[in-house]
């Protein structure tokens, strides 16, 4: 194998302080709809007490269950010995642990209560899944921050296997903890299945390999540095295969819930009779975030190009997925008597309105924002990207 | 006065209560928590309540916890915390109709309590589940995870709070089987409503009291809990539904 040299990004230079001036506006926004929103309460959003959770929600799922997956390139390279990925493995973790931070600090941001972040860090209850979420998260830092330094340091090397492996196994932990979130929510006829917590894991694999495509091609792009077509158009190819993994839990995830004749009142709703829900499934979710960029990475002319268009879709699939997961769960109405037609002053028997406000989205792009800032200023100072991925 | 005679005093008091001049309400006593004493296993307060003497139109209960509780609405009804509402249900196979009080159900296995990441949700050794809004950290994960929808979000600040029920925005909250009264050995404030409105629909009272009326009561006639499935065992039970 060639030897890699990996540098910093230059730090200061027009694009940078453009980029970086960027992102910290969309933070700066961001923080602006916190104050707003904590300010006021929560009533000026649009969560009720039916759709409890809403769009900051959707954004955080989305970039914590994408920072797992983001992860995957460095076990690609180290647990499966894949050599064409492993110079990739720093900015793997580094763009992980930037992933999850951009989506945790949205989760605690929108909660009723941000300032008790400490009792939070301080009261577990053990049988809660968000409890031990919180530990797993945490440790997922500790873990990945440990490998990177692993895979940094070559006084480390001794390390690197082990770390490597913990990291891996930990972030499989880590998906099914936060698949888990749904998967045990028994009153809810959309979620409480096993399934969640798989079909999250393969969620994950496609965001974090989308976003990983995008971060690679934004940053060489910006910064100059020659990448092989091959290794683009095998990492697309991959994402492919992660999007079939996807596809393929959504069906059972589906095909399970209709054989239950309980649930076939939610999969209508959700597969045909939902409205905005049913066409972000079929059209957002499944075709143009599934189908299209598997034909796209798949097909024997596939460029840089079309790669990347494959995983921006793949993103905005993923944004539609966790939606309608999200949101749509939440709207179909529980089910307190079965078989009865029922309404009340609380909405009872009801689909739930849901129409996402303005503070919402943009604490949910200063996620995006938080992520892309740390993961540039990670790049700046430490030799995170290689030189060059040419080909040899 | 023995601990056991001022007992007795309390449990009379409670057993008779001047509504208005002439009428009586003869309720079912329950004993009061002397100060300092914790609640204990030895109690599961529940409630019965029989749809069919519950009328469509009538909202006393909902009123009366919304003043107990010093549940200011906002006119905004997506938003607005409810503890206990109203649901008509109605069998579309025969056209049956009831009018349904639904509010927390003080589950023995409570979903709220199992996903609470800080323990805030939280079930009493007498049954009643509660939220600690010192250490709620206001997720709605249990708003997520309860299958009677009992529990509202504080969207907003709160004004005109009650003592017995302290609110605080950004906090999830819910109906506390009047804790409070209970604890003074009164009945919950829709259980009293609802008699002083002539229906007594509901029947508060200690399930694990064998001689309670509740008990009694339960022990021989046919009751169903809602969503009895789920196996997270109420301890709120109807009739007529």
């Amino acid at each position: 194998m060639k030897r890699v040299t990996y540098t910093e990004l230059p730090a200061l230079t027009t694009g940078w302080l453009a980029l970086m001036g960027s992102l910290l506006a969309v933070v700066a926004v961001a923080l602006g709809s916190v104050l707003y929103m904590e300010h006021e309460g929560h009533w000026v959003t649009g969560m009720t007490n039916q759709v409890v959770w809403g769009m900051p929600h959707v954004f955080a799922i989305f970039l914590i269950v994408a920072a797992s997956g983001a992860l995957n390139v460095a076990s690609i390279g180290s647990v499966f010995g894949r050599e064409p990925y492993q110079p990739l493995g720093r900015l793997s973790g580094l763009l992980a642990m930037a992933l999850l931070a951009g989506g945790l600090a949205v989760l605690v941001l929108d909660l009723g209560r941000p300032d008790r972040l400490a009792v939070a860090m301080t009261h577990f209850n053990f049988k809660s899944i968000f409890a031990w979420n919180v530990i797993l998260y945490s440790g997922f830092f500790a873990v990945v921050g440990f490998y990177l330094w692993a895979m940094m340091d070559w006084k480390m090397k001794g390390a690197y296997k082990g770390a490597a492996l913990a990291a891996f196994v930990w972030r499989l932990i880590l998906t099914t903890g936060t698949g888990s979130i749904f998967g045990f929510l028994v009153a809810r006829d959309a979620y409480n299945s096993a399934v969640m917590a798989p079909l999250f894991i393969a969620m994950s694999f496609a965001f974090g390999l989308a976003a990983f495509i995008l971060v690679v091609m934004g940053a060489y792009a910006g910064s100059g540095r020659p990448v092989a077509p091959d290794l683009v158009t095998r990492m697309g190819r991959l994402l492919g295969l992660f999007c079939a993994a996807n596809l393929y839990f959504v069906a059972v995830q589906h095909l399970t819930a209709l054989y239950m004749a309980e649930r076939t009142g939610v999969e209508a709703f959700i597969l045909a009779g939902g409205g905005l829900y049913t066409v972000l499934f079929w059209g957002v979710q499944v075709a143009l975030g599934g189908l299209v960029p598997m034909s796209i990475v798949f097909s024997k002319g596939a460029t840089r190009c079309s790669v990347r268009f494959a995983a921006i879709l793949v993103m905005i699939g993923g944004l539609a997925q966790v939606y309608v997961i999200l949101i749509g769960g939440q709207a179909f109405p529980l089910t307190l008597f079965p078989g009865m037609e029922v309404s009340s002053s609380f909405q009872d028997g009801q689909v739930s309105a849901y129409a996402p406000s303005l503070p919402e989205v943009l604490l949910g792009l200063g996620g995006f924002a938080i992520t892309l800032l740390i993961t540039v200023v990670g790049a700046t100072f430490l030799r995170i990207l290689p030189d060059s991925l040419a080909a040899e | 006065m023995t601990e056991t005679s001022r007992r007795e005093v309390l449990k009379g008091a409670a057993g008779a209560v001047a509504l208005a001049p002439g009428l009586t309400l003869i309720a079912a006593p329950a004993d009061a928590r002397a100060p300092g004493m914790p609640a204990t296993p030895a109690n599961r307060w529940g409630l019965l309540i029989d749809t069919r003497k519950c009328d469509a139109g009538c909202t006393a209960c909902v009123d009366a916890c919304k003043t107990e509780m010093g549940l200011t609405g906002h006119h905004r009804p997506l938003t607005d915390a409810q503890y206990l509402r109203k649901v008509n249900v109605k069998d579309p196979a025969s056209g049956k109709a009831h009018s349904v009080p639904v509010m927390c159900q003080h589950c023995a296995k409570p979903p709220c309590v199992d996903v609470c990441p800080t323990g805030a949700s939280m079930k009493r050794a007498d049954g009643i589940v509660l939220v600690d809004r010192h250490i709620c950290i206001g997720c709605r994960y249990c708003m997520m995870a309860c299958p009677y929808k009992a529990r509202s979000f504080a969207h907003e600040e709160q004004t005109n709070q009650r003592e017995a029920n302290p609110r605080g925005k950004g906090c999830v909250e819910a109906c506390t089987l009047c804790a409070h009264r209970v604890d003074a050995g009164q009945s919950p404030a829709c259980v009293e409503a609802c008699a002083a409105a002539g229906h007594a629909a509901m029947l508060f009272g200690d399930l694990n009291d064998p001689g309670s009326e509740l008990a009694r009561r339960v022990a021989a006639e046919a009751s169903t809990r809602i969503r009895a499935d789920l196996g997270v065992e109420p301890a709120v039970r109807y009739q007529g539904i």
